[in-house]
């Protein structure tokens, strides 16, 4: 507030009334710390490309202040030195977007093929090239699938629940309170959880179920919360209209309620199944690996194996390639990331497709 | 008006108003009841879930405690399955923390740059589309940050380990003692991986509390003659305190429980050590990933045991997190 008191109504507040900046100098300025970075980079070569970049900004950060402050005063050089920043810390978090999907695409494209895409690991020797991630793409899709069929159908009831029956009350407010709590669960303790209960207590063998059990838990929160949304956004002239015309609470919620927030709902949901189509930690600990492809995610580690999955595929290439970066099952670990991030990335498409679609008829 | 029932089901009908219950069709009809109750089980299965977790880590952990002879609070080594059992928390309670806080330190002040870029200073149409571009952030695989981490950027944070060793040495943290060339499987090449896997969160979150913030407040600012930065220093910021709080705690739990990319990144050790451009470092949910291969049943607890602690570490986190919102709602 302090800064807002200063202006004395008599002189020309500073820097406002002050000469500005015209509008080619910020442009030339970079050009110009550009070239004097470059020079400096070309004679001395101090520290590479990200060095470069970083003793770029600096140095732009600086000279924008200076040229600034002398023509155009304190204040309007601060501006001008946050409004960099802004970008800068917008730049910061685009650069690792772009490097992680390009370098993805470039370590993955090479081993991608019909032959990559659609055979298995049965008989390949995994220290040598071949084989393929068949197998990994149907235990991935299965465990998603079922975990959906969990959690889509029970997160969409709680979400009802919290908006047409809870109205406030205290069991509402400690439902909606642990859907927030249940949301920072680390997958891993999931997982764990899951090992506890299904596997030590109950006795079952780790099998793709047990992945997609752990997996319900996980994707639980996110479909109530977004189901949640989307129902509190239903106006209540909907439900009034149905009400007068005598229709009852339920069948209100079924045929009005429900079909109005319908787009929402699924772009939820299918937010949801990209979350956690590439969760690996819990599958890590209950499903395992496994060369062939296997259909049944009932099947368990007796009767004979249970389902692979591409997160837990990386991690076994991974494992297998031991750090060294140039190794067969290490570009394989690539190809099945690219593919993994292909899939999540289409279903957030169609998630977010979905929403505008319906946007625009509402 | 105050007066008149209101009609939508949301509301609970009382019972001095029956007219109200009879037109919102309330809890009369048997498919009414049916229903109800099914969605009050939903809504139930969440707390029951909850409270199962809590039970069976508790259940399952408790043997293996009983089993252990060192402190398992303070001791650093795993060793559950040895006779005598020896296991503690120490270094995975140590890094754990240590990685994540380094990696809120690094990503609020990004991630509230991206959240005001976003709201003020990039052209409004644009504004969802950047959001959504950040967003994306959040969608690629913990796994997959781990290979990126593991094969593109540790490689190449060597220059900047030097830099700091040469110029910030003299601060323990940044001493880098071995002789060769670092390759960075440490503990700080695990924060930044962190920061950038926690900036998503924490920028979607500040990024709609600066959008509630009223926009009478920031058009006075500006009508008194603030620069962008005054208006965003005098009457963004100060709304936004809470928001940006708990988001930056919300990212810190999503920082303590992440497995893979750590896992991938960080060369296992169990010493703790201030030096965190040097190789080593464990987490609780690294040592899971790691050791639940290998475990026999003292073993097993025992990571039972690390992940009921983890449990309890992101709850707390979360629950402030959440109480600190709720404050600032309610206010």
């Amino acid at each position: 507030m302090a800064v807002l008191d200063k202006s004395a109504p008599a002189t020309p507040v500073e820097g406002l009334a002050g000469q500005k900046l015209p509008p080619w100098a910020l442009p030339a300025l970079v050009g110009a710390v550009v070239a004097v970075a470059a020079l400096l980079w070309a004679t001395t070569g101090f520290a590479g490309r990200a060095g470069f970049l970083v003793f770029a900004v600096t140095l732009y950060l600086i000279a924008q202040s200076v040229v600034s402050f002398t023509v155009e005063g304190r204040r309007q050089s601060v501006d001008r030195l946050f409004t960099t920043l802004m970008y800068v810390a917008f730049l910061l978090a685009a650069l690792p977007l772009v490097v992680i999907t390009w370098y993805t695409v470039k370590e993955g494209v090479g081993v991608l093929s019909s032959d990559f895409l659609f055979s298995s690991m049965f008989r390949i020797n995994p220290e040598g090239p071949g084989g393929g991630i068949y197998h990994a793409i149907v235990g991935t899709l299965i465990q998603s699938l079922l975990a959906t069929l969990l959690a889509a159908p029970i997160g969409i009831l709680a979400a009802i629940y919290l908006v047409e029956y809870g109205g406030g009350r205290p069991f509402a407010r400690a439902v909606s309170l642990f859907v927030d709590v249940m949301t920072g669960v680390p997958s891993i303790v999931a997982g764990l959880f899951i090992y506890a209960f299904w596997i030590l207590a109950l006795g079952f063998q780790r099998s793709g179920l047990a992945g997609s059990l752990a997996l319900f838990i996980l994707m639980l929160p996110i479909v109530i919360r977004s189901s949640e949304e989307m129902l509190k956004l239903v106006p209540m002239d909907l439900r009034e209209a149905s009400y007068a015309l005598g229709v009852p609470k339920w069948r209100t919620i079924l045929s009005v309620v429900l079909p109005t927030a319908l787009a929402g709902i699924v772009t939820g949901v299918m937010l949801g199944v990209a979350r956690i189509a590439g969760e690996t930690a819990p599958l890590l600990l209950l499903v395992g690996t496994n060369q062939r492809i296997e259909f049944n995610p009932f099947s368990g580690t007796e009767d004979p194996t249970p389902q692979a999955s591409l997160p837990t595929y990386i991690f076994e290439q991974f494992g297998i390639a031991v750090g060294n970066t140039e190794a067969p099952a290490f570009q394989r670990a690539w190809g099945a990331a690219l593919v993994l991030i292909i899939i999540i990335g289409l279903l957030s498409l169609i998630a977010r497709l979905v929403a505008r679609l319906v946007r625009v008829r509402g | 008006m105050s007066e008149q029932p209101t009609l939508g089901g949301a509301t609970t009908p009382s019972v001095d108003r029956p007219q109200a219950s009879n037109i919102s069709g309330a809890s009369v009809r048997p498919g009414d009841r049916v229903f109800r109750s099914a969605a009050l089980t939903a809504g139930a299965i969440v707390l029951v879930v909850m409270a199962a977790i809590a039970v069976f880590l508790v259940y399952r952990a408790v043997p293996a405690l009983r089993d252990n002879t060192a402190n398992f609070l303070t001791f650093q080594q795993w060793f559950p399955d040895n006779d005598p059992s020896t296991f503690g928390i120490g270094a995975l309670l140590y890094f754990t923390v240590l990685t994540s806080v380094l990696a809120m330190i690094i990503a609020l002040p990004v991630a509230v740059g991206i959240a005001l870029f976003i709201t003020y200073y990039a052209p409004r149409r644009a504004s969802q589309t950047l959001g959504y571009f950040v967003d994306l952030l959040a969608a690629v695989p913990s796994i997959v940050y781990g290979l990126w981490g593991f094969a593109f950027l540790a490689p190449r944070m060597t220059g900047l380990v030097q830099f700091m060793d040469k110029y910030f040495g003299w601060i323990p943290l940044f001493d880098y003692r071995p002789t060769n060339v670092p390759n960075n499987l440490s503990p700080f090449t695990a924060s930044v991986i962190l920061a950038i896997m926690i900036l998503p969160i924490i920028s979607s979150i500040s990024r709609e509390v600066f959008r509630q913030v009223p926009r009478e407040q920031v058009e006075a600012a500006l009508a008194l003659g603030a620069t962008r930065w005054e208006m965003i220093r005098t009457a963004v910021l100060p709304f936004g305190r809470a928001g940006v709080t708990s988001a930056a705690i919300l990212g810190l739990g999503r920082a303590l429980g992440e497995t893979l990319a750590v896992t991938l990144v960080l060369s296992t050790a169990y010493e703790v050590s201030l030096h965190i451009t040097e190789n080593g470092g464990v987490t609780f949910a690294s040592n899971i990933a790691l050791k639940y291969g290998e475990a026999g049943e003292v073993g097993t607890g025992a990571l039972i045991a690390s992940g009921l602690c983890l449990f309890v570490i992101t709850l707390a986190v979360n629950f402030t997190a959440n109480l600190v919102i709720r404050r600032q709602r309610s206010a």
